[in-house]
């Protein structure tokens, strides 16, 4: 995902007009009843998330408090397909510095997971979940580096344990489609 | 601990819940040995904390939660707790031990510090150190000898989460930071997060490069720091691994070791 095409989303989000057909007016309650975005109507748009952002400071396009705005209004398609959602570093500095307690970086969270089970996920989060299930972690530890330890005279890394992994995470509704074949998942979008 | 998993922190942003069972799975495991957690990176001791603490307060939550840990035998029950290394530094070794290990002290060296976004935030979950006025770090650097430079937004996140959604943004994230700490004349950057010190150390020729910039900031890991002012040679240390060369450093300080 570049930043260019998160360009296009950002005119989507501002400038063009709203239809009323795309308002789903029930979104913010949807909100208010999951993990970390309960406290979404209590932003009152001061934008203290926003200017303290460090990524928005490089960015065209992503602005957290844009973002809860059109969640609050109910613009539900356009925040969860928005790509610059992807963006957030997740450093809570908004978290931290937010005057209503709203844990917006956690209301920024619920939108990807929301935006995940559409099947908008970036590349990088797929390749995570591959190494999740092969190995039991997030990153694969390349071989090179490995080599590198035993010659630095360092006991071996243990071994993962992605079968207790993957017991632990069935019935996870994320972790039941990474593990499909790629034909299988026809509603990812990347 | 071979049994443990990823902390669950990178799949946050796809599955709240398969973050909240990787982690209690750690913490599960954990428990059933009876021991506290120590970690090197701090957003695995901050995954940690925060599903001790937010599975800990809600009974439904857990309940979901160690319905799947079931399944592999394991039950969370919120007995452990968990530290970073930074923490531990602090509050069970203490500056003054710290101190009385020293036996090169670092002097006249000029250094800045990054902490990283998950040793300090979310301040609810984390909560030893001030998120806007960060002090533990610059005592653990202060205590080698060396002396710890203020810089503009040092709080600050160095980007790496960005990397592979806009690389971009990332490396401006990463130079932003690089250019305050150049600007109060920084001999070295010290981070005390393993990704932090990846994103500087792997991408400051690369920055330098993009960028048209020039830094020749090396950047230490804290215990490469510590363990150059209690004498370790810089083999040991593994300095030679670094990608931005340190070799002044190490002149300045480790030679003066072995005349002594």
């Amino acid at each position: 995902m570049t930043e260019a095409s998160a360009s296009t989303s950002h005119l989507q989000g501002k400038e063009q007009p709203i239809k009323a057909s795309e308002i789903d007016p029930t979104f913010k309650y949807e909100l208010q009843k999951m993990h970390g975005s309960e406290k979404i109507l209590k932003c009152f748009q001061c934008g203290t998330c926003t200017s303290d952002c460090p990524v928005a400071r490089f960015s065209d396009s992503y602005r957290p408090r844009t973002l809860i705005h059109m969640a609050q209004l109910g613009l539900k398609d356009r925040v969860l397909n928005s790509d610059t959602l992807w963006l957030c570093a997740a450093c809570f500095t908004c978290t931290d510095r937010c005057p209503q307690d709203v844990e917006v970086a956690s209301v920024i969270r619920v939108f990807r997971n929301l935006a995940t089970e559409k099947g908008c996920i970036p590349q990088v989060f797929k390749d995570q979940a591959q190494s999740l299930i092969e190995t039991g972690y997030a990153y694969k530890i390349p071989d090179l580096r490995i080599k590198k330890r035993e010659s630095q005279g360092l006991p071996p890394l243990p071994k993962g344990n992605p079968d207790t992994v993957k017991k632990t995470l069935k019935g996870v509704t994320f972790f039941d489609r990474v593990q499909k074949p790629q034909g299988e998942r026809a509603s990812d979008q990347q | 601990m071979p049994e443990f998993n990823c902390c669950g922190l990178p799949f946050d942003p796809v599955s709240h819940e398969t973050m909240l069972i990787l982690a209690a799975k750690n913490l599960a495991i954990a428990e059933q040995v009876g021991l506290n957690i120590l970690t090197l990176c701090p957003g695995c001791a901050g995954t940690l904390k925060k599903v001790n603490k937010i599975l800990k307060a809600d009974k439904a939550l857990k309940e979901k939660i160690n319905s799947h840990l079931k399944e592999a035998g394991l039950e969370f029950k919120g007995t452990v707790e968990t530290k970073h290394l930074l923490q531990l530094l602090k509050e069970d070794v203490g500056v003054e031990k710290i101190k009385s290990a020293v036996t090169r002290p670092l002097s006249g060296l000029k250094v800045a510090e990054h902490n990283g976004c998950h040793i300090l935030r979310p301040k609810e979950f984390i909560g030893f150190d001030d998120p806007e006025d960060p002090q533990t770090l610059k005592m653990l650097i202060e205590a080698t000898g060396a002396t710890c430079l203020d810089y503009i937004d040092e709080t600050e996140c160095c980007g790496a989460p960005s990397v592979g959604v806009s690389d971009k943004i990332a490396l401006q994230l990463a130079r932003d930071k690089l250019n305050h700490i150049k600007m109060v004349e920084a001999q070295a950057l010290v981070t005390i997060c393993p990704f932090c010190h990846i994103m500087y150390d792997t991408n400051e020729l690369r920055i330098e490069k993009t960028f048209n910039e020039v830094y020749g900031i090396p950047i230490l890991h804290y215990p490469q720091l510590l363990g150059l002012a209690m004498g370790m040679s810089p083999e040991e240390l593994a300095f030679s691994e670094l990608r931005v060369n340190a070799k002044k450093i190490v002149e300045q300080f480790a030679t003066q070791g072995a005349k002594q």
